[in-house]
């Protein structure tokens, strides 16, 4: 127990809070254009574990971590093309349809993965940090917050452009507007379809990128399930968050810390079941719910197809 | 974007035409071979009942439907209006009957909705534009409200001005009157007036005699799906208000008549010193987010009476009528229904003890739109002998009801397990008084019942609840629907803020008084 509170275990515990809600932030944020656009996307666990394998594909044998964070992110959209087309387009259930995204693509990835690497678990070498000068150097947090790969800045930036989007941009109306009142958009000139669908993309490729993050430099390694539920915290978040992206960065560093906790305790070798230890991510989730679900919000036309004209 | 008003000389060639227009969707054809030109300047009126076709004819001109036969001309040439984006940049603008507004966005978000996707949204432009346009025509927005915090009227004006904003050279209105006040609808007939000077074509669609006569230039009367009849600009002004009515009504009934709506009322004498059938004494309901609540509200109706409650749409009027009926739990007062206190008793007690009310959410509320009419009728019944014996229905029991109701309502439904939600609303509204009537009903709320009905049922449901009255049950009769109530009740009661303000004899002159007491001029 002496070792729980050394500079040691709070700067791993710290690191590895960071690490883990890069993903949840991405998917997060991506949840989050698509229910403001009207569009709830369960598949994004899907889109998220196709991105994870196509980003660790292409990172394993292009050995570029860039091109498989690109590859994740175009993984992520492929998913999202199908969502756009059943459920956007043709205005399918979308429910149904995310669910059977996520179940397919876990099974795709796990088949493909079976044949491609189940004998040898290639790991991909450690990302390369970038340190940021100064601010690294502050005891205990600058190593833990300020020598992250280069991404996992870049993902908190996208909270502000996300932030920039929704509040100053025409886009930024036109999603709102699809979401709370699809009709009145309509009829305004600016097409329905297109505009959820370009959410959806978004979605995708966020979803796909945080996945990659996951697999390249969270893990190393592409294992079957490795999202592991990550997508499905990213659409707990993005409904907690009440359109605000600031908010899904808080509760992205919540859950990642008590991600981050579960590993640091069996490390540190406390003496409670494992199981237990691993539930507390989910335990957190719920008392989230209880603490904030009560009041959000969501956007009125949320998850009803649009269809021109009808009545 | 500022110069809306483009010099068009008035009455000129017609902006839009109309060709042997047809649309047909499943089972009925909607639009029959229409023709009409709609042309500058002129205020065109489209006047027909629920189901003539009215919106499906806007539909194909803001491009939201595409016609099957026939074809669209836009000055002269022929066009298909793919999208409600194709008729804006044709310069057709439409005000749907509801509201087209994102209620989250500020009036200048949703004035702003449709620019080009890259740019910021320009608001200041936009604040200059709008003071320019509104000023000039005497409209008051305020481009900072949310748009769900505005008044219907106030809603409409602003997608007036998005229309006009968008250089629309045609307007479209569509049952633009039926949500507004008296008040309203005169600033609305103003303003369509001043905009047919600048040059604009309006159309106007209505299914009112008087506004249509009272604002109109020409009028085109639709009846099925057809075209009717025609008043011509000339025509319509060698006629006064009321030949001009009696012209249309035979146009849409082939029979030469006043005004429809307009029937002699029996006036009921209460015996003095009679035992009100309901005493309502001091209820009282604490203001809510979006309603006034219930101010000391106090009142008796005899049996055969019919007292009206008038008043501006949200001042208390629907949680009056859900109190009465048990659906909200008062805070305090009493309710004394022929003498015996029901205000401690639920919703189906007081059904039971002869207390019955008619919603105006006739499809949210009053039915289940996927059910059978069968099981609407008895959906307060459920479980009840003869028609459920230990927990089984039994359909021979269940059918032969509703076959007797549906024959003695006259409810058209192609049969009596037709879902309720597919009926029109004078059916279902219908199927409502079927049930609620029944078995020993002593009270009877109604809350707005012809809203939304057409002339026929209108008509219809009136005669219907002052046969209710005159079978000796006493009525309380909400309605927003000033002529109605002055039509039906013998007083009437004026609700304002959630307080009966006052309580009018419907004598000669009552109109005024409970003008008056609307907008709390006279206390």
């Amino acid at each position: 127990m002496t070792g729980l509170f050394s500079e040691v275990f709070l700067g791993a515990l710290l690191f590895g809070a960071i690490t883990a809600s890069v993903p949840l932030l991405l998917a997060g944020l991506g949840e989050q254009m698509s229910e403001k656009a009207g569009v709830l996307n369960i598949g994004i666990e899907g889109m998220m574990i196709f991105g994870a394998y196509t980003g660790f594909v292409a990172a394993y044998y292009s050995e570029s971590l860039w091109l498989g964070f690109l590859a994740g992110a175009v993984g992520g959209m492929v998913v999202a093309a199908i969502m756009a087309l059943l459920c956007v387009r043709l205005g399918l259930n979308q429910i149904v349809i995310g669910i059977g995204l996520t179940l397919g693509f876990e099974g795709l990835t796990a088949l493909l993965h079976h044949f491609q690497f189940s004998r040898t678990y290639p790991r991909l070498p450690a990302a390369q940090a970038t340190v940021i000068p100064l601010l690294s150097d502050i005891p205990v947090l600058g190593p833990a917050l300020f020598r992250h790969h280069l991404l996992v800045y870049l993902a908190v930036l996208a909270v502000l452009v996300m932030g920039y989007i929704y509040r100053r941009t025409q886009f930024g109306l036109n999603l709102q507007a699809a979401g709370d009142k699809p009709a009145a958009l309509d009829v305004a000139g600016v097409d329905v379809v297109r505009t959820r669908s370009i959410a959806v993309f978004t979605t995708g490729a966020l979803a796909g990128l945080g996945g990659a993050y996951l697999a390249n430099v969270g893990a190393g390694i592409f294992v079957p399930f490795i999202t592991n539920g990550a997508g499905f915290l990213g659409v707990v978040l993005a409904m907690l968050a009440r359109g605000r992206p600031s908010w899904v960065l808080f509760g992205a560093l919540v859950f990642g810390l008590c991600l981050s906790l579960t590993t640091a305790m069996q490390v540190a070798g406390i003496n409670m079941p494992t199981d237990v230890i691993q539930m507390i991510p989910f335990l957190a989730v719920m008392g989230m719910l209880l603490a904030f679900g009560r009041k959000s919000s969501l956007p009125a036309a949320l998850g009803i197809p649009y269809e021109r004209g009808a009545r | 974007m500022s110069q809306a008003s483009r010099e068009i000389p008035a009455a000129g060639p017609p902006i839009v035409e109309l060709e042997g227009v047809t649309k047909r969707f499943p089972g009925v054809t909607a639009n029959d071979s229409v023709s009409l030109a709609i042309r500058p300047g002129e205020v065109h009126v489209l006047l027909g009942e629920n189901g003539a076709g009215k919106s499906t004819l806007i539909g194909m001109l803001s491009g939201l439907q595409q016609p099957d036969e026939g074809r669209i001309k836009v000055d002269g040439q022929p066009v298909v209006i793919r999208s409600p984006r194709h008729a804006l940049s044709l310069g057709i603008g439409t005000v749907f009957q509801h509201a087209m507004l994102v209620p989250t966005l500020t009036v200048a978000e949703n004035l702003l909705l449709g620019g080009p996707w890259w740019q910021r949204p320009r608001k200041d432009a936009l604040r200059a534009e709008v003071d320019a346009l509104a000023g000039s025509l005497g409209m008051k927005v305020d481009l900072d409200s949310i748009a769900a915090e505005l008044s219907l009227g106030e809603q409409q004006q602003v997608e007036i001005l998005r229309a006009l904003l968008r250089n629309s050279r045609i307007l479209i209105l569509d049952e633009s009157t039926s949500m507004l006040t008296p008040a309203g609808i005169e600033e609305l007939g103003g303003l369509m007036r001043r905009l047919v000077e600048r040059g604009l074509a309006i159309v106007f669609i209505t299914h009112k005699l008087r506004e249509a006569a009272r604002f109109g230039d020409r009028i085109t009367v639709l009846k099925l799906g057809r075209k009717v009849g025609e008043v011509a600009p000339d025509r319509f002004r060698s006629l006064d208000e009321d030949a001009l009515i009696a012209d249309v009504v035979e146009m849409m009934f082939g029979r030469r008549s006043g005004d429809p709506e307009e029937t002699a009322r029996q006036t009921h004498v209460v015996e003095a010193g009679a035992r009100p059938l309901l005493s309502v004494k001091n209820l009282r309901l604490k203001p809510g987010a979006t309603s006034p609540g219930l101010q000391s509200i106090s009142f008796d109706l005899h049996a055969g009476e019919l007292l009206g409650i008038a008043g501006i749409d949200g001042n208390g009027q629907k949680q009056l009528a859900e109190v009465l009926a048990g659906q909200i739990a008062s805070e305090g007062g009493s309710v004394l229904l022929d003498g015996a206190p029901v205000e401690r008793l639920s919703v189906g007690a007081r059904r039971d003890a002869g207390l019955r009310y008619l919603s105006d959410d006739r499809l949210g509320e009053g039915t289940v739109g996927s059910f059978p009419i069968t099981l609407n009728l008895l959906l307060k019944q459920i479980g009840q002998p003869p028609y459920w014996r230990g927990g089984f229905e039994r359909n021979s029991e269940i059918e032969r009801h509703a076959v007797e109701k549906i024959r003695d309502y006259d409810v058209r439904t192609p049969s009596e397990r037709t879902p309720i939600g597919r009926l029109s609303g004078g059916n279902i509204q219908k199927v409502l008084l079927a049930r609620e009537l029944a078995d020993g009903a002593k009270v009877v709320i109604f809350n707005k019942p012809t809203y939304g009905l057409d002339l026929a049922n209108t008509l219809a449901t009136r005669d219907r609840i002052r046969e209710i009255a005159a079978r000796g049950k006493g009525v309380l009769l909400i309605s927003t629907d000033l002529e109605e109530l002055l039509q039906l009740c013998d007083r009437i009661a004026v609700m304002a803020g959630g307080a009966l303000v006052g309580t009018v004899e419907n004598e000669p002159g009552a109109r005024a008084q409970v003008g008056r007491l609307m907008i709390g001029v006279a206390a």
